[in-house]
């Protein structure tokens, strides 16, 4: 073969590896095969020796890593399981907004519901350039009415997320899309073939020559010139065939009979039909000629790779076939046998009664190429190092920093994006979009979910490993904040080229991190995926995200009905700051603004004393001492103090003592610090609960009704603003930047 | 009492409605397949939000041509109770059922929150419970629900009293300012001239349970059974 060809698919030194693992050379078929199957994306051939750090265990969770999505257990003596995943869909997001969103919403559903699974709710972590650049606000936008179209169309409900701006994603943002649904215990279904003999069902969509290498796309980084290009590449998704795949599914699992179900995401009918039989240590042949084609003349290599969406691959007990077809022909669904289940382990294809390729499983699967990238320090590491904040200069009106806070994108409230997603469809959500964390009902029981999506990739930047550590503590806190027990954890690893050393190095250190805190804070990672190459060659050189290790947080509430806000209820209440500040602004909103840059070395955390925290603050809700409990992040106390404000436009009044330089203690982003307000009369017993269980606890002024935010330091005032105007100012300044007006 | 729910491919708040409707309400549900047309022993079909055939073409419009809408259509005309929500709503336009169309929001997106409905007329089967000039709290989530007809037919309908709920402020205050989406007069609901088939935008089965914040919803359910009972 043409080694300009086999360099398309694999590396020079990849296809020498499969010519030795095959005895022979490949032809073009089992080529692409191999280059889709042996993608960072598929085989995580970079990050795989590092991801085995991360904890994966815990009694409640029911099925970990390596199937479509993970499973925790939510009531135990009802059965009812969560199953969940967050996955990347940066690269085809950035190409066409629109689609690669909603094809990105799309594929996470099917790996929710491919599980038995009934998709309950949707999230979605987005990071965009700054917005003066109107190539930015196209792709915000678009990327928005893409979530929009899909997840309103399916019925699933879009409960939150995190919407983040800096300028590191100016030529590649990224999209992480997180569905989590309800299974019983005992109707989980597995993507492990079984059962020699077994025929292979297709279901779902027509396969196109859309998408083609997807899996290899994600696994590159782009050249601006090839945008347009693979603008091909990209699938374009049919919600309304996928909502009806979704109930054909579930119903089609009510009988008996299927044995494996997955569904056709990155690399198609490959990596559905490989990873299927690699999990059930068995084979299958495939005729490729029973595929249903939208195109004519489409060839094996084509049908193979495609990335057509809403597509199923189920394998069921031979002679149920007719039976379980039915269900989805009467969904008006694409239903036939194009194979069965064989002993020896390879996979076969056949085009019209002609063999086209042959592959040993293992060879695709556990014979992938891992590589243990070398990695170093990058040296903006050392240079940030001998940084000193307080060369930062002191702000002499407090009130104008609070506004500008306020309104950049990345504080300002998200109201725009989540009034455009259906976030209430199914009646299952109970605490709506902009307190910490969404939380969800589950009919049938008295508990809750609750979920969170969180990662400061700042603080990633500057310091990989305590940003790691952060990125699920913040995630799991703000699930606390709703009174429940974070559980387990989702992540989608978004960074730049593994095969640059100093990226490797923010992966591993970030990775470390993260192993950390799931241990400590028992958040097992269940599920999750890795997204490398987010870098753009641009005029000044190569540019990589910063490392974006998104945490999606799940938590149980023992009692739906004593979930809790973000948001003040009744003036009078007491306000007690949770932890203790330091005033470290690294990596903070604030030192962006003022300085137009980040340095230092980040922020940094105490894992045991968050656990301490986060126990502490679930009991306090699970006894209903406290009113509200809002965790202190980006724009630090100011912003949070404002953010509680608005639902009611009640006014507040602080006043601190700490030896801090006052716009560090006010906008400084110190973790496992949470604001919590009390009525008054249980104000003693409050501080007694957390002073036994370690945790400081300060008083540090009252909700008022004068709806006036009002901050004082040491007897100075340094912030009154009206509430209300903030609330205005806050809510309107993501559109106004979207649509260019500042 | 048995409340009929057609599930179109696509439909996606049926079972919402179909949970309020057993759960809350205690009554009975039969889920009617969009091809089913017998509708025998039951007491009132709502049909549900949702995206009907994807929407494609238009909202609502490949549902009317579904023999379970036939079927309904035969049921309004003799008289039965049939409540269109949302999607709903613009698959009784589409079908005749209800006067006017459905244009995209103003906005050109799809807006989820709620809104506060000022109830017109309390002397509809889906509306007794009410008093009339009452304010409640109920979501909207849709792309097009901005309401239009000729103004031969508006005249008509404000005439007759078949505007049942207006988008309004929090006071009652009906003005462009309290109008999600663009809809003439802020009309969020109609009925037909008999009383007997009314659709709305807002999604009343998502403010039936104190839980999600709202209970303003249920009233309508249960002015249905009241008039049912009644009958």
């Amino acid at each position: 073969m043409d080694r300009k060809v086999i360099e398309q698919h694999v590396t020079w030194e990849e296809y020498q590896k499969i010519v030795k693992l095959l005895g022979r050379e490949p032809n073009l078929v089992e080529l692409g095969i191999f280059s889709a199957m042996w993608s960072e994306h598929c085989s995580y051939k970079s990050s795989r020796p590092h991801l085995k750090k991360f904890p994966t265990e815990a009694p409640w969770v029911v099925q970990g890593p390596g199937e479509n999505a993970g499973i925790i257990e939510v009531d135990e003596e009802k059965g009812i399981c969560a199953a969940f995943k967050v996955e990347s869909h940066n690269h085809p997001s950035f190409i066409e907004p629109f689609h690669g969103a909603a094809t990105g919403v799309g594929g996470i559903l099917r790996d929710v519901f491919t599980m038995g699974a009934r998709p309950v709710a949707c999230m979605d972590s987005l990071r965009f350039g700054e917005l003066n650049d109107p190539k930015m606000r196209y792709v915000a936008k678009g990327v928005v009415s893409g979530i929009s179209h899909y997840g309103n169309c399916v019925g699933v409900p879009t409960v939150g997320g995190e919407v983040y701006f800096d300028s590191c994603y100016q030529t590649n943002p990224l999209v992480n899309a997180f569905a989590l649904g309800i299974v019983k215990k005992d109707k989980i279904f597995y993507a492990r073939a079984a059962g020699v003999g077994n025929p292979v069902i297709y279901v779902g969509a027509k396969t196109g020559r859309d998408g083609i290498h997807g899996a290899t796309m994600a696994s590159e980084e782009f050249s601006s010139e090839e945008e347009v290009e693979k603008k091909v590449n990209v699938q374009v998704g049919d919600p309304f065939m996928e909502k009806l795949l979704i109930e054909a599914c579930l119903e089609a699992m009510e009988k008996e009979g299927i044995v494996a179900i997955q569904d056709m995401g990155a690399a198609g009918l490959t990596s559905s039909s490989v990873e299927m039989a690699s999990r059930g240590g068995v084979g299958v042949v495939l005729y490729l000629d029973k595929v249903p084609t939208r195109e004519e003349g489409m060839t094996p290599y084509e049908i193979m790779l495609s990335e057509s969406q809403e597509r199923m691959l189920v394998v069921c007990e031979k002679g149920k076939e007719e039976e379980i077809m039915e269900v989805f022909r009467r969904w008006e669904l694409d239903a036939c046998v194009i194979g069965e289940v064989i002993e020896e382990p390879v996979l076969r294809l056949y085009w019209h009664g002609e063999k086209v390729a042959e592959l040993p499983v293992k060879a695709l699967t556990d014979e992938a190429p891992v590589y243990y990238r070398p990695f170093r320090i990058p040296s903006y590491i050392k240079e940030n190092e001998s940084y000193d904040q307080n060369s930062i200069p002191e702000p002499e009106d407090y009130n104008q920093v609070v506004k500008d806070l306020l309104t950049s994108p990345t504080i300002a409230s998200k109201r725009w994006i989540w009034e455009q997603y259906d976030h209430m469809v199914q009646i299952n959500t109970v605490v709506y979009p902009g307190s910490d964390a969404a939380v969800l009902r589950v009919k049938e029981s008295r508990r809750g979910i609750a979920i969170s999506s969180d990662c400061n990739s700042r603080y990633c930047y500057l310091n990989p490993y305590e940003g790691g550590k952060i990125a699920v503590a913040e995630a799991a806190r703000n699930v606390a904040c709703s009174g429940a027990v974070p559980r387990a954890i989702t992540d989608c690893l978004n960074f730049g080229s593994p095969e640059d050393p100093e990226i490797m190095w923010q992966f591993v250190k970030a990775t470390d991190g993260m192993a950390d805190a799931c241990s400590v804070l028992e958040t097992p990672v269940v599920s999750g995926n890795v997204s490398f190459y987010n870098e753009t060659v641009t005029e000044e050189g190569k540019r990589a995200v910063y490392p974006t290790p998104t945490v999606v947080c799940v938590g149980v509430l023992k009692d739906v009905e004593k979930r809790m806000t973000s948001f003040f209820k009744d003036s009078g209440d007491l306000l007690i700051l949770l932890g203790e500040s330091r005033g470290n602004v690294s990596g903070s909103e604030y030192q962006k603004l003022v300085t137009g840059d980040i340095a230092g070395r980040g922020q940094e955390i105490d894992l045991r004393f968050e656990k301490t925290l986060q126990r502490a603050l679930v009991e306090s809700i699970e006894a209903g001492l406290i009113k509200h409990a809002h965790d202190v992040s980006e724009g630090g106390i100011a912003v949070n103090l404002f953010e509680s404000s608005f639902e009611r436009e009640l006014g507040f009044r602080v006043e601190f003592d700490d030896e801090i330089r006052s716009d560090f203690l006010l906008f400084g982003e110190d973790q496992s610090r949470v604001v919590i307000s009390v009525s008054p009369e249980k104000l003693e017993d409050v501080l007694k609960f957390f002073e036994e269980r370690t945790v400081p606890a300060k008083v540090i002024g009252k909700v008022t009704d004068d709806g006036r935010g009002v901050i004082l330091h040491k007897g100075k005032e340094l912030v009154n603003l009206s509430v209300s105007e903030m609330k205005r100012l806050y809510e309107t300044a993501l559109e106004k930047k979207l649509s260019g007006e500042c | 009492m048995v409340f009929g729910i057609p599930v179109y491919p696509g439909s996606n708040c049926d079972r919402d409605v179909g949970w309020v409707i057993e759960k809350v309400l205690g009554q009975k549900v039969r889920y009617l397949w969009h091809r089913e047309t017998d509708l025998s022993g039951i007491d009132c079909i709502v049909i549900p939000g949702g995206f009907s055939y994807g929407d494609y073409l238009r909202a609502g419009a490949m549902a009317k041509l579904s023999p379970v809408t036939e079927s309904i259509c035969d049921f309004a005309e003799r008289g039965g109770l049939v409540m269109g929500i949302c999607n709903g709503f613009q698959i009784l336009l589409e079908a005749g059922l209800l006067p006017g169309a459905m244009l995209p929001n103003k906005t050109l997106s799809f807006i989820c929150k709620f809104v506060n409905l000022r109830v017109e007329n309390n002397k509809t089967p889906f509306t007794s419970l009410y008093k009339k000039g009452e304010v409640v709290s109920i979501p909207i989530a849709h792309a097009e629900g901005n309401y239009t007809c000729p103004p031969e037919t508006l005249r008509e309908i404000e005439e007759n009293g078949q505007v049942v709920v207006r988008y309004s402020s929090p006071d009652g205050e009906v003005s462009e300012e309290f109008n999600p989406n663009g809809s003439l007069n802020n009309i969020a609901g109609i009925c037909n001239k008999k009383g007997n088939v009314f659709g709305l935008m807002p999604h009343p089965e998502r403010a039936s349970e104190a839980i999600l914040g709202s209970t303003d919803g249920l009233k309508m359910f249960q002015s249905i059974v009241q008039s049912l009972l009644k009958a």
